[in-house]
């Protein structure tokens, strides 16, 4: 029996830290009284913060190991994702600060930070029981973040969706763990290679399984709803954070245990991605309700995404890694914004967008940066990825697939300015829209600032950001 | 074919017949003694398996303690123990042909399966009780899969808990 040592504990310095501010946060929830309790959004995010900065000082992985008996794997492509979730989360836990019924509730945050905290072991997970454990503890508390408004039928409805779809794949998903145990007899990713016959069929099943946490068409049809109804922070966690987990799990399963299957996965990936860019790309155009038109954008997204795990190249996993780092930007913006309209304007019809420009232009602006960078519009950074995505299917000889990206990008595009439209030339009929102003809280005004400007700081100086997601793509080959 | 495998396949009509009876009966109470029906042979499956322990808990917790727990919810609950709804809805002839689609592609799946010549070893006699402890707590085997076990029920209870008693606290105020 082997005991502890250092490198273990710092494989899991994120995930420990995170559960000691989740405790602290349910101490403080208890102690602190009334106004006072906002105050614990400032906690959460200002920790997740902290945390975030000590793990890069001191939580770096060196080379790639196994830790705790193979059931991580300590590298820089979980290390990656775990910075990606971190941030996502302390964007997240702003923006919750001003939603009513939600940012005086420590189990709000609570279950925030346990959800981050089972994303980050699903970025790390190298064994079959670790990583359903990690998605079930990521799972979970999403469920009731996405229902937490008890009072409103549409949050309710949202929440119980989300449960439903959720404990369906999640099983579908077991028995295709379970299935690949049976044959393989053995639970280590690492060590499925070279010995699995059958694994279209269960590429299937898992696919199933993952398909519902990217919102890949056709396990898809949970977003929509789940999205309108739940807080628009957690949409917009769910969307982001949530996502980037599933394609963690996806490569590091994908590209570790299956490799030799690499033809045909990459043709089952392929048609998902087709289908599911198109779906979403064509279902966004005829949406009126803002939270909709951002639900099939990030389904569409899933698709841009997924063209980056078909290649299964170097370039492939580094470009899906920066994608997800600027969709999480730009995404969490949009529903930032909304989040901020939403709660002052009481209302998330896209026509009621109209006279934005003059009622907050500030509002207005960020919202111009990321619906564009949504869009792929140089010089934001949801171009740069775009142009990475396709750049490594061609590499990899998937022009078809490259094309269909394409072609679906100038289809978002129609949408994301058809917003943008009503948001700068319409106005609101016979009113002074100075009269209306939208108040941004102190909270959104940090939030939405830090994101804008880094939304173009990832357009234009993404060598760093590419090197180091590059850095991360390395492990998996 | 041989004792444990007649006897397995008697179980497993079992389990599925009883699990189906869980969801098609109208009746609250029934569903909840046909679900320990369902339980009980999952038990016998552990104990064909030679599980022991796990056989043992699966009684204890499952049948003893959460379905008597779901009747006893039922009971205290619900004043009209039938379920007087629709038991179907419009979507359930396409669910039941993606469901019959799924089945048959598992068979196939399963019936080109290869016969593994590695079968599991035999745990008669051992001490699998001392086994599994070990392993729950040991750096090198499912330490941190338990850990974060209890990280989940924590997370759960916090969820349920909030879920639950959310009304009570907003009428207080």
């Amino acid at each position: 029996m082997t005991a502890y040592n250092s490198t273990m504990i710092l494989a899991i310095l994120p995930e420990i830290l995170l559960l000691v501010l989740g405790v602290l946060v349910l101490l403080f929830d208890v102690v602190w009284k009334g106004e006072k309790r906002r105050a614990l959004g400032w906690l959460t995010a200002g920790g997740t913060a902290l945390i975030s900065i000590v793990t890069l000082l001191i939580g770096r992985p060196g080379e790639p190991q196994s830790v705790f008996g193979g059931m991580l794997r300590f590298d820089w492509l979980g290390f990656a994702f775990k910075q990606i979730f971190l941030l996502g989360a302390i964007a997240t836990a702003l923006f919750m600060m001003d939603i009513e019924k939600l940012s005086r509730r420590g189990q709000a945050y609570a279950l925030l930070l346990t959800a981050t905290l089972g994303m980050s072991l699903m970025a790390s997970a190298a064994d079959l029981v670790m990583l359903y454990l990690a998605i079930e503890t990521t799972s979970i508390p999403l469920y009731v973040l996405a229902g937490f408004l008890l009072d409103d039928d549409r949050s309710a409805e949202a929440g119980f969706k989300y449960l439903l779809f959720g404990a369906m794949t999640s099983a579908v998903l077991l028995y295709g763990f379970s299935l690949l145990y049976g044959f393989t007899g053995t639970t280590s990713l690492t060590s499925f290679v070279g010995s699995l016959p059958l694994a279209l069929g269960l590429v299937f099943l898992i696919v199933v399984g993952l398909g519902f946490k990217i919102s890949a068409v056709p396990f898809h049809f949970w977003a929509p709803d789940t999205y309108e109804g739940s807080p628009t922070p957690v949409a917009g966690f769910l969307s982001t954070a949530s996502k980037a987990a599933g394609f963690a799990v996806l490569l590091r399963l994908f590209l570790t245990a299956f490799p030799q299957f690499v033809e045909q996965w990459a043709a089952v990936l392929a048609v998902l991605a087709t289908v599911t860019m198109t779906v979403g790309n064509l279902l966004a155009l005829a949406q009126k309700n803002i939270k909709r038109l951002l639900a099939y954008s990030s389904i569409a997204h899933a698709g841009y995404i997924l063209i980056g795990v078909v290649a299964a190249s170097k370039l492939g996993v580094a470009s899906v890694i920066f994608y997800l780092i600027a969709y999480l930007l730009t995404n969490l913006a949009a529903f930032g914004i909304a989040a901020a309209f939403g709660r002052a304007a009481g209302s998330d019809e896209i026509a009621s967008y109209a006279g934005l420009s003059r009622r907050s232009p500030g509002l207005a602006f960020a919202m111009l940066v990321a619906f564009l960078s949504l869009a792929g519009m140089p010089p934001f950074g949801g171009f740069i990825a775009k142009v990475l995505v396709f750049t490594a299917a061609v590499e990899t000889g998937w022009v078809w697939l490259a094309v269909v990206g394409v072609v679906n990008s100038i289809i978002g595009l129609y949408y994301y300015l058809t917003v943008l439209k009503v948001v700068y030339l319409y106005r609101m009929e016979g009113e002074n829209e100075e009269q209306y102003p939208i108040p941004l809280t102190r909270p959104y005004a940090l939030a939405l600032t830090t994101l804008s400007i880094a939304i173009l700081v990832i357009g234009v100086l993404f060598a760093p950001w590419f090197d180091s997601a590059s850095l991360a793509a390395l492990n998996l080959f | 074919m041989d004792a444990s495998q007649i006897i397995f396949g008697l179980t497993a009509l079992l389990i599925i017949f009883s699990a189906l009876r869980v969801v098609t009966t109208r009746n609250m109470v029934h569903a909840a003694l046909w679900l320990i029906v369902t339980l009980l042979g999952v038990t016998v499956l552990y104990a064909l398996l030679q599980a022991n322990f796990l056989a043992v808990v699966q009684v204890v917790v499952y049948v003893g303690a959460i379905a008597i727990l779901f009747i006893f919810a039922i009971m205290l609950t619900r004043r009209e123990m039938r379920d007087g709804g629709p038991q179907l809805n419009k979507g359930w002839p396409l669910a039941a042909l993606i469901s019959l689609a799924v089945f048959g592609g598992l068979l196939a799946l399963l019936y080109n399966a290869p016969v593994s010549e590695r079968l599991a070893a035999s745990l008669e006699g051992q001490d699998t009780l001392g086994a599994l402890g070990q392993a729950l707590v040991s750096p090198d085997a499912y330490v941190l899969p338990f850990e974060v076990a209890s990280v989940l029920l924590l997370a759960a209870l916090i969820g349920a808990v909030y879920v639950a008693l959310n009304k009570k606290q907003e009428s207080d105020k």
